[in-house]
């Protein structure tokens, strides 16, 4: 991983140091006869020869990530990368063949059923692709299900349900069901659903993958509200790389099973790791990845400002403006210190695609 | 296929190796029939080594009688509680104490049952369903047969939730424990279905008494397979992501399958609820010809005594009764429930139900002073019995020697000479073909299978009754297969003739199979040629059904691709559209040999000579050994005949690469 030194540079630039609530390690999940036994005797140092040699299938190879708390951590991948059987591994609805997972330290493998289930029921939520709504409840049921499960009582885990109907926006449909929902609606019940626990983390497996496009940016915006308003830590699934950009706050992409790169949308873009990576980047707007900091110059002395940006946000929020004004703009940390300053130019050169100088600059 | 290559070379060797082990197979069976004399043993199978299971049988069922008759009379009595209270309910009434001071309440008014219907009717599927639901009951009750037909709807009641919920149970154990599915279930599934129903009502008989409770008995036996493998399949059919969600929210294994699995596969199981009422019908009506009483009875009764016009207008109100259930039922089944508002109560939320019970209650009430609506008054009761003697006697004098003609021709030079060629056919030989068939099909596993199950048939001695079985379904399952196959493809051809069809085929495929013995008999009396044209009346619906489905669900650009490269009709149609339905007709013909062989057996009631009568003189001595036995001699020419029919269908499926 030649990407580990900016790596730390945007770590220092960003508030990341928060702690890590999901951590895996090291995770295989191979399907075939005897590939726990397999993987045992080698102790989990095996190439893909060797899994076809020995007949098996490696849907997740050695995969290890870290998601902070109050993440939103994307796993992309395209169909048959491994993505999905990696999230049901974190969630151990499918059983890793090798490797560990933690949640707060706590080593997940190990829990006995009855604790997985706790801890399903208390700390983890889940959304699904197809929704996965109960066809014979209605809205308010289907949310308050987790809820019924548990043996809450009815007043209270109705009351509950109706608070998060209200969070997402689906006053009204109460005692509608499923069927009688559009697809955006349905999944919206889905959404709620899995937050009527209010679940620690939150795992969500391509949310938005059956909706049209319009809808499917629609309940980005709402995803990304919702994570303003409730700072959880998610999980999120896609195949869809311009979701990734717009959703993560850090992205590991996944090919054949195996994590070929994690880093945020901006070090994706500039440093991709592999062709394969740099497949998906080419057609990235960078004005919509690349934050004012990593284009920022130092702070001239005498300079007359047209603006000031914090150095976290990305430069399609402001490129209008300074084009507009054609003046430097002010480049402030999250505490309103100085830390530098951005020029139109560079916001053209950055537009037009002729920003690769930029980066030797910085 | 990446095989192209090799197959090249390979294929004319294979070619001629299979056709060479056929041709000598062909002159081995050809040689013995010809001259049975070099091998008689392998021609008729020598009677001094008949097994005798059927004694074997007979000593076991003796020695079960003799140790557990306290355990199957307990649940007699346990289960005739219930039994009673329904037929108490529907077709009798209570009596307490005796003599002129008992205390005697109604049973339902037939008017409150009637209402009842109606209303099912109206709230499960609107006017038009409500309509009929009231105007078969309505004939039921005008007809004269209505304390027949609630001493049957009486023992369905009891019969389906104790199928529905003994079916369900075996269908989660089940879909939990594959390997006990596929090594126990699935094989007594296939014997349930394929044995026929008179073989168990034997030991039924001898265990649990001369009473309804082993009709009904019976009846869950034969009516649950269905619930069963609707119930592995509900839950199979669930999706992945369901059952994910399930365990995702923290379910307990219990929760999963009762909150989430089982709701979700509802529509599902109502088919099979649908299925198991049908059948629950079909077989009470054939159980109650052993003494249950019931609408069956009165059919036989009346066909015993020829009394045409009687034995039809019972076995008109059994077609009334089974069209009700059937369209109440799938109705039922297509219930989805719709937006309700919270906090009602139980009238608000289930108005027609209240209604209903409301009906009914006072009705009943009103029953104990007017005598009009406890019984129907003789004064509004019709009858179409003489009609329809009128209507066969018309017949039968003006086309008398035409339908005589028609079958002495038909039995002289079709029936009698296939007859004549399958009884004497070397039992040998046969199994030999048969064997070689399983081989070449699917494998060595079937190959033994299928060898041991013609076997059976000829070491219990029943060898010629089997192939006489064997030739009446044959001919049946192959004249209604031309009939169907033919029906099927002009309905796939013309929206307009499959609208008309396929309401036909739906109310055939609900009658009990008895109905299709009643107008057969009149025209063409007892004996061989009946039983096939009822056989092929009964047996003819999956064939029409599967031929046209399975041209329908061509995918349209294939056809498409077709008509650009320039088909002309005929060739799409023996080109492309035949070839790639023919996996699905395959399956519709494995269906009607199987429908054709079950109704074989009951034609026996008409004076057949085959393993049916055998079955029936067990029946009438009670005789256990001798009934199972035919019985399972049936059942394997069954599973043999489904088998290789299905392993015939998996390789053309695989050679289209369908699956």
């Amino acid at each position: 991983m030649n990407d580990q030194a900016p790596m730390r540079k945007e770590a220092e630039l960003t508030e990341d140091d928060r702690p890590v609530k999901l951590r895996c390690k090291n995770v295989w999940k191979v399907f075939g006869a005897g590939a726990a036994k397999f993987l045992a005797d080698r102790a989990a140092v095996v190439t893909s020869e060797n899994l076809s040699e020995a007949k098996l299938v490696g849907a997740v190879r050695n995969a290890s990530i870290e998601v902070r708390r109050g993440e939103i951590f994307i796993v992309m991948g395209l169909s048959g990368s491994g993505k999905s059987t990696l999230v049901r591994c974190l969630s151990r609805l499918i059983e890793p063949t090798w490797g560990s997972v933690e949640l707060d330290g706590m080593d997940l493998l190990k829990a006995k059923p009855d604790e997985l289930i706790e801890i399903r029921r208390h700390r983890m939520g889940m959304v699904f692709q197809h929704f996965a709504l109960l066809p014979h409840l209605t809205v308010l049921e289907n949310i308050a299900f987790p809820l019924s499960v548990q043996g809450v009582d009815r007043k209270t885990r109705e009351a509950r349900a109706r608070k998060v109907i209200e969070l997402v926006g689906l006053n009204g449909r109460e005692q509608f069901y499923p069927r009688e929902l559009s697809g955006g609606q349905q999944q919206r019940v889905g959404i709620a659903r899995s937050l009527c626990v209010e679940p620690e983390i939150w795992f969500l497996d391509e949310p938005f993958s059956a909706l049209d496009p319009l809808i499917r940016r629609e309940m980005q915006t709402e995803l990304l509200r919702l994570q303003s308003v409730l700072k959880k830590t998610i999980v999120f699934i896609t195949h869809d790389f311009d979701e990734a950009i717009r959703l993560a706050d850090r992205i590991a992409i996944m090919k054949d099973g195996e994590i070929i790169q994690t880093g945020t949308p901006e070090e994706l873009v500039l440093h991709p790791a592999t062709d394969y990576v740099a497949e998906f980047t080419r057609d990235v707007q960078r004005a919509k990845v690349m934050s004012a900091a990593r284009l920022m110059q130092p702070v001239s002395p005498s300079a007359d400002y047209g603006g000031t940006v914090q150095a976290t946000d990305k430069v399609s929020t402001f490129s209008a403006r300074i084009v507009g004004v054609r003046k430097n703009f002010l480049v402030t940390g999250a505490d309103g210190k100085p830390l530098g300053e951005v020029t139109p130019d560079a916001v053209i050169d950055l537009l037009a695609d002729r920003d690769l100088t930029r980066e030797e600059r910085i | 296929m990446t095989v192209a290559d090799t197959s090249i070379t390979a294929r004319p060797a294979q070619i001629s190796s299979w056709t060479l082990i056929w041709i000598a197979a062909v002159t081995v069976v050809a040689i013995l029939y010809m001259m049975p004399g070099i091998a008689p043993w392998a021609v008729k199978y020598p009677s001094d080594a008949v097994i005798p299971i059927s004694d074997w049988i007979s000593a076991f069922m003796a020695w079960v009688k003799a140790n557990f008759t306290w355990l199957t009379r307990g649940i007699t009595d346990i289960v005739n509680v219930p039994l009673q209270w329904a037929i108490s309910l529907l077709a009798k009434g209570w009596k307490f104490g005796y003599g002129p001071d008992a205390l005697v309440l109604p049973r339902l008014s037939w008017i409150g049952i009637c209402a009842a219907f109606a209303l099912a009717g109206f709230a499960f599927g609107g006017g038009r369903l409500a309509a009929l639901a009231a105007g078969c009951m309505i004939y039921i009750a005008l007809f004269g047969q209505w304390d027949s037909a609630m001493l049957t709807l009486a023992l369905i009641a009891i019969s389906v939730p104790l199928c529905v919920v003994i079916g369900l149970g075996l269908g989660i154990v089940a879909f939990r424990k594959p390997w006990f599915d596929r090594a126990i279930i699935q094989p007594m599934l296939d014997l349930m279905q394929t044995m026929p129903t008179f073989a168990y009502l034997i030991p039924m008989l001898l265990l649990f008494g001369n009473s309804p409770v082993s009709g009904m008995l019976a009846t869950a036996i034969f009516a649950m397979p269905p619930m069963v493998r609707a119930t592995v399949l509900a839950l199979k059919r669930v999706p992945h992501e369901i059952d994910d969600f399930g365990e995702m929210v923290g379910c307990t294994e219990r929760q999963k399958l009762l909150k989430v699995l089982l709701p979700s596969g509802r529509p599902t199981l109502m088919v099979g609820v649908n299925q198991v009422i049908m059948l629950a019908l079909n077989m009470v009506i054939i159980s109650s010809m052993i003494g249950a009483g019931g609408l069956g009875y009165d059919v036989l009764l009346a066909l015993r005594a020829l009394k045409i016009g009687q034995g039809m207008e019972a076995g008109l109100a059994i077609v009334a009764l089974a069209i009700v259930l059937d369209r109440l039922s799938q109705a039922a089944a297509r219930q989805r429930p719709s937006v309700h508002v919270a906090d009602q109560n139980f009238v608000h939320r289930y108005p027609m139900l209240t209604a209903a019970v409301a009906v009914l209650a006072g009705t009943t009430l009103l029953s104990l002073f007017l005598p009009a609506f406890a019984s129907v008054p003789a004064a509004i009761k019709m009858s179409t019995a003489p009609w329809w003697k009128a209507v066969v006697d018309w017949v039968n004098i003006h086309f008398f020697d035409a339908i005589e003609a028609f079958r002495t021709i038909l039995l002289l030079y079709v029936l009698n000479p296939i007859r004549d060629f399958l009884v004497e056919f070397p039992w040998l030989g046969m199994v030999l073909l048969v064997g070689l068939a399983g081989y070449r099909l699917s494998g060595p596993r079937l190959a033994v299978l299928v060898v041991l199950m013609t076997a059976f048939c000829a070491a219990t001695g029943l060898w010629e009754k089997s192939m006489a079985t064997l030739y009446l379904c044959g001919v049946s399952a192959v004249i209604a297969a031309i009939f169907g196959i033919a029906l099927g493809i002009a309905a796939s051809r013309s929206d307009r003739f499959a609208a008309f069809l396929m309401p036909i085929c739906d109310t055939l495929q609900t009658l009990p199979s008895f109905c299709f013995i009643i107008p057969v008999v009149m025209l063409f009396r007892v004996g061989d040629v009946t039983a096939m044209i009822a056989t092929v009346l009964f047996a003819i619906v999956p064939a029409i059904r599967y031929t046209n489905h399975g041209i329908r669900q061509i995918p349209e650009s294939l056809i498409e691709a077709a008509t650009v490269s320039g088909c002309t009709p005929r060739q799409m149609f023996w080109r492309v559209q035949l070839p790639l339905a023919l996996p699905e007709i395959m399956l519709g013909l494995n269906q009607t040999v199987l429908l054709a062989l079950s109704m074989i057996i009951i034609c026996a009631m008409i004076g057949t000579r085959d393993l049916g009568q055998e079955v029936f003189i067990a029946l009438a001595k009670a005789d256990a050994g001798r009934g199972l036995t035919a019985g399972f001699a049936i059942a394997f020419i069954g599973i043999v005949a489904d088998r290789l029919l299905r392993a015939s269908t998996d390789r053309l499926q695989s050679r289209l690469g369908l699956v």
